[in-house]
C-alpha cells in the first residue's frame, strides 16, 4: 500500500502539470482581454511573473443562489453575517518568465518584430562554437571525433585488423569542440517613461501607466540584449527617479510638459548618443498642459532634439472622468504624419491593449 | 501495514470500546501518510488510484498551497469500502491520532449501516483502478486531449443522476420487437354481412381505434416518462463509440457511488463527531490528554461566522435527539402542550434515546434528517438564520431569523444536493433528433453563462443540438446550443406565434 501512495503522489504530479499547461493556455488565449487587470509590478520573483488567473471550473447545471443561504451565529437580521465570498472563487497563479510574456503579448496583439537599428554599425565579439581543436577541457571531449581520429590513425600505420576491429584511443587522438569569435551585432536600447504626476492624474490612472509600461518593457526587451530604463516624472518640474518612485510619487503642483523634454533630451544628449543605442520614449499624461505657449514649446522640442534621435515617440494620453486635455490633438496636428510618432488615448483599463498595439504595431 | 505499535494499540482500544457501544462496521485499515501524500490523495476523494483528470490537478494545487499558508490540514479522511481505509497524517499528536481514529469509527459504521449506502460499491477501490486503467489506455489509443474533452463533457453533467433509481428495480429498455407497432386498425371477428353490424359494432370498433391511437401517439413520444437519469439514458441512446460509452458508464458509476455521501454530509459527520466525542470522554482519553482533546475537539466544532458547519450542526441535532427521546419530548402530547414551564421541566424518564439515533443513523439522509428533527427550539439555540444578497457583492447580510424560513431554506440547500432538477423530455424534438431538457424551476434561476457551456459540452455527447428549457427572470425560455454556437429562443414569443 505505501508503494501504492508513492504512485498517488507520481500521478498527482501528471495531472498536476496538465492543469498547469491548461492554465497556461488559458492565459494565452486571454491575454489580450485581461492585460490591464494585472497587477504586474511587486509580483515580480527573479525572472517569473505570477499571473492570477480565474479559477478554472468545469461548468455544471447550477442555481445562481446569490447569497441565500443558512448559517449561523450573532447578529440581527439587516446585519451583515460575517461570511466572506462566495465560496469557489479561489484565485490560482500561474507563473511566466518575463520572455514568455512577451512572447505572449506579441501573438495576442499580432505585433510586428521590432527591427533594432544600426545593426551593422554596432558589433560586439562573441563566442560560437563551431570548431574542433587537437587540445581543450575534457567537458568539451568530442567522442566521435576522437574516434574516428583514432580509427584514421590505426588504418593509415596498418594497426587495424579488421577480423578484431577494436579502436584504441591515444593522447593525440583526442580531438574537443572549440569556437572561434564572431561579431555579432549588438542592439541595445534605452526606454525613457515620462510621466505627469500633477495633481490631476489619480491612482487609476498610474495604474494604467503602469500596467502598460509593464507590457512595453517586457516587449522591447525580449527584442534586445541590454535595455536600459529612465524614468522622468514631472509637474510644474522635471526630475528623473527611480522605477520605485515613479509609480508611486503623486505631486499636486500644475503641469509644465515641457520641462520633461527638456529633462529627456538632455540627458539622452549626455549619456546615450544615438549611433550607439536605440532610443524610445514614452509619455503619458492627461493631457492638461500648463499654457499654449508651452505645447508649442513641446513640439519644437520634440521637432528638433528628441525625434531625430528616437526609434519612436510615444504619447499615451490618459483620461479620466472630467479632464479635457488638449495636448493629443496638438500633437497629432503636427507629427499625424511622422513615422516616429505613436499616439494613443487611454480612456480606461480596456484600451491598454489596442494603446500598445498603436505604440508597438509599427515594428520600430 | 505500516502503522506505530503505538498506534496498532491504540486502534485496538478504540475499536473495542465502538464494538462495545454498539457500531458495527467493515474491518479498518490506516495508513500513516504525510502531508503531501495526504494532499493528494484528498485530491483524489481519497482513492489511491482514479483516472488522469486536470481538476485533481487543480484540487491538490488548492490544498497545498492552504497546507503551505497554514490556513488548514486534513485530518482524517476515510473510504467506504470493504475493508475501509482511512488515513493518518503523519507528525500529528498522539491525541490527534486517537480523535481521527474514533471519528473514523463513526463513519464506517454509518457506511456500514444506512440504508442510502446499502447499494454502493464496496469494492471502490478495485473498481477505481480499474477505471483508471481503462481511461489511461483509451488516452494512449485516441489522444489526451480528445479523451479529455468527452470527459470534461461527461463530468459537468455528473450530478443528472436519478437518486431514486437505486431503490427501484431497473427500467425496462426497449426491446426490438416494439418497433412494429400495433397496427390502428382493431380486429374483426368473422361474420356473415347480415350480422357484421352486431358482431362488430361500430361504436366499439370507432372506440378502440381511438384508443389505440392514443397508446400510439404515447410511445412514439421517448423517452415515455421524463427521464431523471440523465447519463443513464445518454449511455444508452447517444451515438458514442464504445471508448466513448465506456467512459460515460465510468462517470456515471462513480458519481452514483458518491451519491449518498453528497446526501449525507451533515448526518455523516454529525454522526462520527459524536461517536468520538462518545469513544474518548467515556473511554479511551487519559487525563493528560483531556485539554488537548477539548481544544482539537473545539477547533473541529467551530463555527466560521456565518458558515453553516456540518460537523457542529450533525452533532448537536443528534444530540438533540437523543435528549428529547430519553425525556419523551415526542408524540402528539409533547406537540400539544404549549405551557414553556411545563416543557422546559418535560421529562418521562423513557431512556429511548440511544436507541433511537441509531435508527436515525440507519434510515434517513440529510433532507429528511432536517425536515423531521429541525425544532423551532433547536434552530433558536443554535442560532440559524438565512442570508440574502447585501448591498455590497459577496457580502451576505442576514435577511431572517424565523424558523419556517431558515428550515425551508436549509431543505432547499440540501434537496438534490442543493443542484437543479433537470430531465430529459424529449430526444427526438420537432423529430429532429434533437434533445429536449427541461428543468424544474423552483424559485431560484439557473446560472445561465455556465448552462450554455454545459449545453455546449452535452452536444459532443450527444452529436446533435441539446437545448434546456427554464425560466430566466419569471419568463420561460428556451436555451440551446447545436455544437457551434449557442441559441436562445423566448418560449412566450414562440406560444404567441403558433397560437397566432
Amino acid at each position: 500500500m505505501s508503494r501504492m501512495e508513492a504512485a498517488t503522489t507520481s500521478r498527482i504530479e501528471a495531472d498536476l502539470g496538465r492543469f498547469r499547461q491548461i492554465v497556461r493556455g488559458r492565459v494565452r488565449e486571454e491575454l489580450k482581454k485581461h492585460l490591464g487587470r494585472y497587477e504586474m509590478l511587486g509580483r515580480q520573483a527573479g525572472r517569473t511573473v505570477s499571473i492570477p488567473v480565474p479559477h478554472l471550473e468545469l461548468p455544471r447545471f447550477a442555481h445562481d443562489t446569490g447569497g441565500r443561504l443558512v448559517g449561523q451565529g450573532e447578529g440581527q437580521p439587516g446585519e451583515g453575517s460575517g461570511a466572506g465570498e462566495h465560496p469557489g472563487e479561489h484565485i490560482l497563479e500561474a507563473e511566466f518568465t518575463i520572455e514568455e510574456l512577451a512572447q505572449m503579448l506579441g501573438e495576442a496583439l499580432e505585433l510586428p518584430r521590432i527591427r533594432p537599428k544600426g545593426q551593422e554599425e554596432l558589433l560586439s565579439p562573441s563566442r560560437r562554437y563551431s570548431g574542433i581543436a587537437p587540445v581543450g577541457p575534457e567537458s568539451l571531449r568530442h567522442f566521435k571525433r576522437s574516434y574516428r581520429q583514432a580509427l584514421r590513425r590505426m588504418l593509415a600505420s596498418g594497426v587495424y585488423d579488421p577480423q578484431r576491429p577494436r579502436v584504441e584511443l591515444v593522447r593525440a587522438d583526442r580531438r574537443y569542440r572549440s569556437w572561434r569569435p564572431v561579431l555579432r551585432p549588438r542592439a541595445n536600447a534605452v526606454i525613457f517613461y515620462l510621466m505627469d504626476v500633477s495633481g490631476s492624474m489619480g491612482n487609476e490612472q498610474k495604474e494604467i501607466v503602469r500596467s502598460e509600461s509593464f507590457w512595453i518593457d517586457a516587449w522591447i526587451r525580449s527584442h534586445y540584449q541590454g535595455v536600459r530604463n529612465i524614468y522622468i516624472v514631472h509637474d510644474a518640474a522635471a526630475k528623473e527617479v527611480d522605477r520605485d518612485t515613479f509609480f508611486r510619487l503623486r505631486e499636486s503642483g500644475g503641469t509644465v510638459i515641457s520641462s520633461a523634454y527638456e529633462l529627456a533630451a538632455r540627458i539622452l544628449e549626455e549619456r546615450f548618443p544615438p549611433q550607439d543605442w536605440n532610443l524610445y520614449v514614452f509619455h503619458f499624461s492627461d493631457g492638461e498642459n500648463y499654457s499654449r505657449q508651452d505645447t508649442m514649446r513641446c513640439v519644437k522640442l520634440l521637432q528638433d532634439r528628441l525625434l531625430p534621435a528616437l526609434n519612436l515617440f510615444g504619447y499615451g494620453q490618459v483620461e479620466s472622468y472630467g479632464t479635457s486635455g488638449d495636448f493629443l490633438d496638438a500633437l497629432e496636428a503636427h507629427f499625424a504624419a511622422d513615422e516616429r510618432v505613436a499616439l494613443s488615448r487611454i480612456p480606461n483599463r480596456d484600451a491598454i491593449g489596442d494603446s500598445i498595439r498603436t505604440f508597438l504595431g509599427r515594428g520600430r | 501495514m505500516n502503522l506505530p505499535l503505538e498506534l496498532v494499540r491504540q486502534q485496538k482500544r478504540i475499536e473495542a470500546a465502538a464494538h462495545e457501544f454498539g457500531l458495527r462496521f467493515f474491518p479498518v485499515i490506516f495508513e500513516l501518510v504525510d502531508y503531501r501524500q495526504m494532499n493528494a490523495l484528498a485530491a483524489y476523494g481519497g482513492f489511491p488510484t482514479r483516472y488522469p483528470h486536470w481538476r485533481f490537478g487543480m484540487e491538490f494545487q488548492q490544498l497545498s498551497k492552504s497546507y503551505e499558508y497554514g490556513l488548514h490540514r486534513i485530518y482524517e479522511m476515510v473510504i467506504n469500502n470493504n475493508p475501509t481505509y482511512a488515513y493518518l497524517l503523519e507528525g500529528n499528536t498522539t491525541v490527534d491520532h486517537k480523535m481521527v481514529m474514533a471519528h473514523v469509527y463513526g463513519h464506517a459504521d454509518f457506511f456500514y449501516n444506512n440504508v442510502y449506502f446499502a447499494h454502493t460499491d464496496r469494492k471502490i477501490v478495485d473498481t477505481m483502478a480499474n477505471h483508471a486503467t481503462r481511461i489511461r489506455r483509451y488516452q494512449e489509443r485516441y489522444g489526451l486531449e480528445t479523451v479529455e474533452r468527452f470527459l470534461d463533457a461527461c463530468l459537468s453533467i455528473d450530478d443528472l443522476i436519478d437518486p431514486g433509481a437505486v431503490f427501484r428495480p431497473p427500467k425496462p429498455r426497449r426491446s426490438m420487437d416494439e418497433d412494429a407497432p400495433e397496427p390502428l386498425e382493431p380486429p374483426r371477428l368473422p361474420a356473415k354481412p347480415y350480422l357484421e353490424r352486431y358482431v362488430n359494432p361500430p361504436e366499439y370498433l370507432d372506440a378502440l381505434r381511438e384508443k389505440r391511437r392514443k397508446v400510439r401517439e404515447k410511445t412514439k413520444r421517448f423517452p415515455p416518462e421524463p427521464e431523471r437519469d440523465v447519463l443513464g439514458f445518454l449511455l444508452h441512446e447517444a451515438p458514442l463509440e464504445n471508448w466513448e460509452r465506456d467512459i460515460l458508464n465510468i462517470v456515471r458509476e462513480e458519481s452514483y457511488y458518491f451519491l449518498p455521501q453528497r446526501q449525507t454530509k451533515i448526518m455523516n459527520e454529525g454522526w462520527a463527531t459524536y461517536w468520538h466525542s462518545t469513544i474518548l470522554t467515556q473511554r479511551c482519553l487519559s487525563a493528560s490528554e483531556l485539554v488537548d482533546y477539548a481544544d482539537r475537539h473545539s477547533g473541529a466544532l467551530a463555527m466560521a461566522p456565518g458558515r453553516l458547519n456540518p460537523y457542529k450542526l450533525g452533532l448537536e441535532l443528534f444530540r438533540d435527539i437523543e435528549r428529547r427521546w430519553d425525556r419523551g419530548q415526542f408524540g402528539p402530547e409533547w406537540e400539544a402542550c404549549d405551557d414553556m414551564i411545563e416543557r422546559a421541566h418535560w421529562d418521562r424518564k423513557l431512556g429511548l434515546g440511544r436507541e433511537k439515533i441509531f435508527e436515525v443513523r440507519r434510515l434517513h439522509c440529510d433532507v429528511t434528517l432536517l425536515d423531521e428533527f429541525l425544532t423551532a427550539d433547536f434552530c433558536q439555540r443554535m442560532q440559524l438564520f438565512v442570508t440574502e444578497p447585501g448591498k455590497r457583492k459577496g457580502q451576505p447580510v442576514i435577511s431572517s431569523r424565523d424558523f419556517q424560513q431558515v428550515k425551508q431554506s436549509l431543505l432547499f440547500q440540501f434537496t438534490n444536493g442543493g443542484s437543479p432538477l433537470i430531465e430529459i423530455v424529449d430526444a427526438n424534438f420537432r423529430n429532429r433528433g434533437e434533445l429536449l431538457l427541461v428543468h424544474r424551476h423552483v424559485g431560484v434561476d439557473l446560472r445561465i453563462d455556465w448552462a450554455r457551456e454545459v449545453l455546449a459540452g452535452m452536444t459532443r455527447i450527444w452529436h446533435r443540438p441539446v437545448r434546456l428549457e427554464t425560466i430566466r427572470q419569471g419568463k420561460p425560455v428556451r436555451l440551446g446550443h447545436d455544437g457551434k454556437r449557442p441559441s436562445e429562443e423566448d418560449l412566450d414569443a414562440v406560444t404567441r406565434a403558433e397560437a397566432g
